[in-house]
């Protein structure tokens, strides 16, 4: 990437990641593919974060899931760590808590794959801003 | 109906202090067996959806529909209605109290979530480690629009109207603080970030730089723009590694993109930004003293005035603001002070961020708008207390706040009333305590943090604090007087007004406050030398009820001292003066046979 050098560069920028223009090395916002943010802030780490992070991209390349794996810091969600959020393409947001390998697993096949549902969701408990 | 699979979302946190969620389950998956629809609709257990006042609701998924006050009874008409013929019950979606009118869907109930977002609007959200992301995200756009189309008073004023005061604990009007900084003429000024977070307990500010860096960074060159400065530094406790590393990989990809270092997007404008690590002590948090560390002196605090915005780094100009104060700043420029000033109180404008923790269940990050009160943080948004649990009092401000009770629950949260209440906001720690924790442990361990972190340069902290805490492990002890009750009293007024720094001069509100509201407590400990939350090991004994006792020998076999002895099968019997008062046995025994007395 060269230096941007006006503000106009900046917001061509942000218009081609948001448009898939510009095939940005995390893909947002990922056409089509699904989308796993898990949220790995001290507090998801120290819970084993990590381990559901590679579980998750060796696990959907294997399965041949077309999807992108994204590192982020926590949601604040303590008390159900690790957490991830799964999008599948055309889909709200759905977040899961006390996510392991083991429940990974399960989200796979259930939810990534058929779109089922497991116990253990965390809605969205609050409104938020939009820049 | 369509041949994708319906769920319905029940909202059954294990924490509801409703508690209807699994009956309502269980009466959704009868009611779907009935019309044999179990296998295409799902009935899913979700944790809170922050909608407690119009809760219980059932979320019908992907469609959106939400019901509120949904109890068992309503079950079979949801899916007799709902489900079968595809019609929405109307009696169930929530009423708009203001237009009367029936609201469908999730988007428009937001209103009613007690949280927002502002600070942690993009933490969990966006990559850390991809500007990209963060740019997809709108950082940056505020410092451009800063630099293209503001001159530093333009942009002072915004942030002054905006009413936003320092989240590090003081409350001072941020924008003031710029605008001294800016009027104080010299040839270098810095802008330092305080992410030294030193209060025990507290996350916020490094869940931000995690998850959120180029906020920080952002606005960082708002301010240098602001102050008329090119220099930032960022104060960091070097405990925070993974935050360090974001960092800097933050300031890397940022300088490379060209939005910091020399000619930021072309405009002529150079600011750049070096971390500085911190040791971890706490009084390093304290501006002076943080100021006095990065030169590589004692992180010893001095008198102010001189304030940073005077002399501060180097002898020059600097503004100190805390992480999540810089987290506002961006936001405010896109959208404006009156958005941001018609959010909280009428002296407190804006979220807090606060790590919320001890005897609650949902432990976590949680983010409201100023004058939410306790109650709607600790018993909706923190689901209450564990095991049913009798709240008893909740400590905000860390080792400079109080612990408020029960009569607080329904003050608004904001600087002023906090005070008010005998506690302050501090940065943001919030711990919640039941009917077994000992105010009087609870004011002794805040006081064991503060004379470990005391820096020691002035009297009334230094040896002070070390008496008070004396005092406090006397009346533990059960050696107390009433007398000493006073002498804590008199010491602490004394420390307060005579201490050199904040560290001294907030040290004894947490022996205060409880003096004030659990005074019973204190007089427990002094006049009939128990604990009444059985706390205190020395003012406590285990005892072996005889009745309940089969002589399994559980609790011998755990005592790690042998103080517990009985043949099989007979009452057993703990020897008090072998006992160390772990509550090993306690734990173990199945039989309620152990007792606190
Ligand atoms: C003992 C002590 C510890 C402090 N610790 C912190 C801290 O960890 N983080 C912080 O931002 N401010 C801390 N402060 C407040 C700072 O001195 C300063 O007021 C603050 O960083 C200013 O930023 P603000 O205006 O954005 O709040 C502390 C103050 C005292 C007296
Ligand atoms: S009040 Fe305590 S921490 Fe502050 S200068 Fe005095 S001794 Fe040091």
């Amino acid at each position: 990437m060269k230096t941007l050098k006006s503000t106009d560069e900046l917001v061509k920028l942000r218009e081609d990641i948001l448009s898939g223009k510009r095939p940005s090395d995390n893909s947002y916002p990922a056409p089509g593919r699904v989308r796993i943010r898990v949220h790995m802030g001290t507090s998801g780490i120290a819970s084993g974060a990590l381990d559901v992070y590679n579980f998750l991209v060796t696990e959907l390349e294997k399965r041949n899931i077309s999807g992108t794996v994204i590192r982020t810091g926590d949601m604040g969600y303590s008390f159900a760590e690790p957490t991830i959020e799964v999008t599948r393409a055309g889909e709200e947001p759905v977040v899961f808590g006390n996510v392991d390998t083991f429940r990974a697993d399960e989200i796979i096949e259930k939810f990534i794959k058929n779109g089922e549902l497991t116990d253990g969701i965390i809605p969205a408990n609050f409104r938020t801003i939009t820049i | 109906m369509s041949e994708k699979i319906i769920k319905l979302m029940v909202c059954s946190g294990k924490n509801c202090s409703r508690k209807q969620g699994d009956d309502i389950t269980d009466a959704l998956k009868l009611e779907l067996e009935a019309v044999s629809l179990e296998n295409k609709v799902q009935v899913v257990r979700t944790a809170c959806f922050g909608l407690c006042n119009a809760g219980p609701v059932v979320k019908v998924w992907p469609e959106g529909t939400i019901y509120t006050g949904v109890s068992p009874d309503d079950a079979a008409e949801i899916v007799n209605e709902h489900i079968l013929k595809g019609r929405k019950v109307e009696r169930l979606l929530y009423t708009d109290p203001a237009t009367g009118k029936k609201i469908p869907d999730e988007k428009s109930l937001t209103s009613l979530k007690k949280q927002l977002r502002i600070v942690l609007r993009n933490c969990g959200i966006t990559d850390p480690e991809n500007v990209e992301d963060a740019i997809a995200h709108g950082a940056y756009l505020a410092l451009a629009k800063v630099l293209t189309e503001m001159q530093p008073e333009d942009a002072i004023k915004i942030i002054k109207d905006s009413g936003l005061r320092g989240r590090g604990g003081g409350g001072f009007p941020t924008g003031l603080k710029w605008e001294i900084a800016r009027k104080n003429q010299s040839d270098e000024k810095y802008v330092v970030c305080n992410a030294d977070e030193g209060d025990p307990g507290a996350f916020m500010d490094r869940s931000v730089l995690e998850g959120d860096p180029h906020a920080v960074l952002e606005a960082m060159a708002i301010c240098g723009y602001c102050i008329g400065s090119s220099n930032g530094l960022i104060y960091i406790r070097a405990e925070y590694p993974l935050a360090v590393q974001r960092l800097k990989i933050a300031i890397t990809q940022a300088r490379e993109y060209g939005l910091l270092g020399k000619n930021i997007i072309g405009t002529g404008f150079d600011f750049d930004i070096e971390i500085r690590y911190g040791a971890g002590a706490f009084v390093c948090g304290e501006e002076t003293a943080l100021i006095h560390s990065m030169e590589g002196l004692r992180g010893e605090p001095t008198v102010k005035p001189p304030y940073p915005a005077q002399s501060g780094f180097r002898g020059k100009p600097t503004n100190v603001n805390n992480v999540e104060t810089f987290a506002c700043v961006s936001p405010i420029i896109l959208k404006g002070a009156d958005w941001f000033s018609s959010i909280g109180t009428q002296k407190s404008k804006g979220t807090k961020v606060f790590a919320l923790a001890g005897k609650v269940n949902n432990v976590g990050l949680i983010e409201v708008p100023m004058g939410t009160t306790l109650r709607e943080v600790i018993f909706e948004i923190g689901g209450g207390l564990p095991k049913d649990k009798k709240f008893k009092a909740v400590q905000t401000g860390g080792p400079s706040g109080g612990c408020l009770t029960e009569k607080h629950l329904d003050t608004p949260i904001d600087f002023d009333n906090l005070v008010a209440a005998g506690s302050m906001m501090g940065s943001g720690g919030m711990i919640v305590m039941d009917e077994v924790d000992c105010m009087v442990a609870v004011a002794k361990y805040y006081l064991d943090f503060t004379v470990e972190e005391s820096c020691g340069k002035c009297a009334p902290c230094r040896i002070g604090n070390k008496r008070l805490h004396e005092l406090l492990e006397h009346i533990s002890k059960g050696h107390g007087t009433r007398a000493d009750l006073d002498r804590l009293r008199n010491m602490s007024v004394v420390i307060k007004d005579t201490s050199l720094c904040g560290l001294g001069q907030s040290s004894p509100n947490p022996v205060l406050s409880t003096l004030d509201n659990f005074m019973d407590e204190y007089i427990a400990h002094v006049d009939a030398k128990k604990c009444p939350a059985g706390k205190c090991r020395d003012l406590m004994q285990y005892l072996i009820v005889k009745e309940n006792c089969v002589g399994c020998t559980a609790c011998a076999r755990v005592c790690p001292v042998n103080a517990i002895s009985g043949e099989r099968k007979e009452p057993h019997l703990i020897n008090q003066s072998v006992c160390i008062k772990c509550g090993a046995c306690y734990e173990k025994c199945k039989f309620d046979a152990i007792i606190i007395q």
